[in-house]
């Protein structure tokens, strides 16, 4: 079995918001209707992204650290949000894992999302249905698309490659490979929703350098032995 | 939560509404063992109407909190996983079968029964479909309660206690209205429906006073920790990913002040427990006409902010990526 999901570098996430204007930018655009907005130009702007990047600070100044948070549907192993609708609009696709919302079906109850602990999905006010990251869905199957381009909006528009696409159930992808040797981790476990999509860890590149790396006892590039012998029996001239 | 005006109209009010018809139909029995004087048929109308009524217009505020009312048909489909889906099958159940009550009743066709049970018990068409709308009404309290009680990210529903509290002051309102109904037609069942009435209002101060206790005592599962990942003791919020709000930030939060929240809790406390108990007894005792009345009134506005209060009084577990608005 197939599970499409997202690992997402938080050592690497610089919080630049280009995974956010390129997925409202395809997913706006595309057969599905429109993201729609409120006020976008005005004061108070609101709408409805699939894909929001937010920023929290962790620890106390000066002990402080950056972190930048990428967040969006997890496309959970046990989607909570699927049993609970009532149409059936909601639902997890077999064939690849992706959790998906009919937009034909969908009444607009939002009871889905009160089943989301991560606060994935988002109502549209204007199509009057719920919303919520497809994974591209339209792009990552359309077999007119060039291979390198069948991937996330976000993936492709993310500069420092902070996001990474691919079947996390085959051991031998990018993604679980990343997933098994660099930490990745799932949100929120408590609720054992099985998260899809993973997140690598921060970690803080720190260069130990040994006293001895510093004076090597073999450095061949270290000064003669400058001693001055007077007479005694020195290690080379004992016969061997 | 946000706590949605559609949804605190929609359960109070079916909630009356099935009250009331099982008030009726008690009464029915009652009146068929002989306990209490029998009534002609134009009692049963009425108060199937009433109760009618308000189912209806619990269904009317439900559609306004659906995005896409026109497509509500679709939510019976799933009504092996999902309890709203499950409510919306019942509730037109419920809906038919005491418009059927009515109509028997109206038709007079107590005066023919199908058959005699035991060689006393007559059994007519309005005694079956009363019996089948009471298994629906249980039925309808029960799918409606679970809505919110199956939510196990909300631990201040996950619990029975929040079946007990629908069914319970849904069955308060109802007897009340009942008793309401028959003080202004001058009915002497007025004792038995306030009885009752008093009976379960205490009984639900009991459940709802051990969900309020159960409140205080709630552990969140998640932390920011959790949330995100990060173990380190301070972790702050600085931006949510929006401007100016979101969905996230309208559905989950309700904006009030916790000192709100304080009083909201007393005033449904006074308004949906002591106050119309006292008013139905001071009615008792003036042999009033529209005390009960008054009583129910009074009951309905604190259901309406005892509901008001268990949405806000629920904190979601993905506030906690929203901690700037908390
Ligand atoms: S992240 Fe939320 S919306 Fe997405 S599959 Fe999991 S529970 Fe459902
Ligand atoms: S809002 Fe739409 S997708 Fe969500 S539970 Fe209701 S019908 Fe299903």
């Amino acid at each position: 079995m197939t599970q499409l999901a997202l690992v997402i570098d938080l050592n690497v996430c610089v919080g630049c918001h280009a995974c956010v204007t390129s997925c409202k930018q395809w997913n706006t655009s595309g057969w599905a209707g429109p993201l729609a907005d409120h006020n976008p130009y005005g004061a108070g702007p609101t709408g409805t992204f699939f894909n929001r990047v937010q920023t929290f600070e962790v620890g106390r100044f000066p002990a402080t650290e950056t972190l930048h948070f990428p967040k969006s549907c997890l496309h959970c192993e046990e989607p909570p949000c699927v049993p609970v609708c009532p149409t059936g609009a909601s639902y997890k696709r077999p064939d690849n894992g992706v959790v998906l919302v009919d937009y034909d079906k969908c009444i607009g109850c939002k009871y889905c999302s009160w089943s989301c602990p991560y606060g994935a999905r988002e109502y549209d006010e204007l199509e009057r249905v719920m919303k919520k990251c497809t994974l591209c869905i339209d792009r990552i199957l359309d077999l007119t698309l060039p291979e390198r381009e069948r991937k996330p909006a976000c993936v492709l528009a993310c500069p420092t490659s902070a996001r990474l696409f691919g079947d996390v159930h085959d051991p031998d992808s990018e993604v679980s490979i990343a997933i098994r040797e660099r930490g990745g981790y799932a949100l929120m476990p408590e609720w054992g929703t099985q998260p899809a999509n993973h997140y690598l860890p921060r970690r803080k590149a720190r260069l130990h350098i040994d006293p001895d790396e510093l004076k090597r006892v073999d450095n061949p590039l270290r000064r003669e032995d400058l001693t001055r012998y007077t007479g005694e029996e020195a290690v080379d001239d004992v016969a061997w | 939560m946000h706590p949605a005006l559609s949804v605190l109209f929609l359960t109070t009010l079916i909630g009356a509404g099935q009250g009331l018809f099982l008030a009726l139909y008690t009464g029915q029995l009652y009146a068929l063992a002989q306990l209490l004087p029998a009534q002609g048929s134009g009692f049963y109308v009425g108060g199937s109407v009433l109760a009618l009524g308000l189912l209806v217009l619990g269904l009317v505020a439900s559609f306004f909190h659906l995005g896409r009312p026109e497509r509500a048909w679709r939510t019976a489909t799933k009504w092996r996983t999902s309890w709203l889906s499950r409510e919306v099958i019942v509730l037109p159940a419920v809906m038919g079968l005491v418009a059927l009550y009515g109509l028997a009743h109206a038709l007079e066709l107590t005066a023919r029964p199908w058959f005699t049970l035991a060689g006393i018990l007559p059994v007519d068409a309005t005694l079956v479909v009363g019996l089948l709308g009471t298994l629906a009404t249980f039925a309808l309290y029960g799918a409606t309660a679970m809505i919110y009680a199956s939510v196990r990210f909300l631990p201040e529903w996950h619990s029975p206690l929040t079946v007990a509290n629908f069914l319970l002051l849904g069955l308060a309102s109802g007897f009340l209205l009942a008793a309401a109904y028959s003080a202004w037609l001058g009915n002497e069942l007025v004792t038995f429906f306030g009885f009752w009435a008093v009976v379960a209002t205490g009984l639900g101060l009991v459940t709802r006073g051990a969900s309020l206790r159960r409140l205080g005592r709630i552990k969140p599962k998640s932390s920011p920790q959790t949330a995100i990942g990060i173990r380190h003791r301070t972790l702050v919020q600085i931006a949510q990913g929006a401007t100016a709000g979101s969905f996230n930030t309208r559905e989950f939060f309700h904006g009030a002040s916790p000192a709100t929240l304080q009083w909201v809790r007393r005033l449904f406390l006074m308004l949906v427990f002591p106050l119309p108990v006292l008013l139905l007894v001071v009615g008792h005792a003036l042999a009033s006409r529209w005390l009960p009345l008054v009583a129910f009134g009074v009951q309905y506005l604190g259901l309406l902010l005892e509901r008001w209060s268990f949405f806000a009084e629920a904190r979601h577990p993905q506030n906690l990526y929203y901690q700037g608005v908390a």
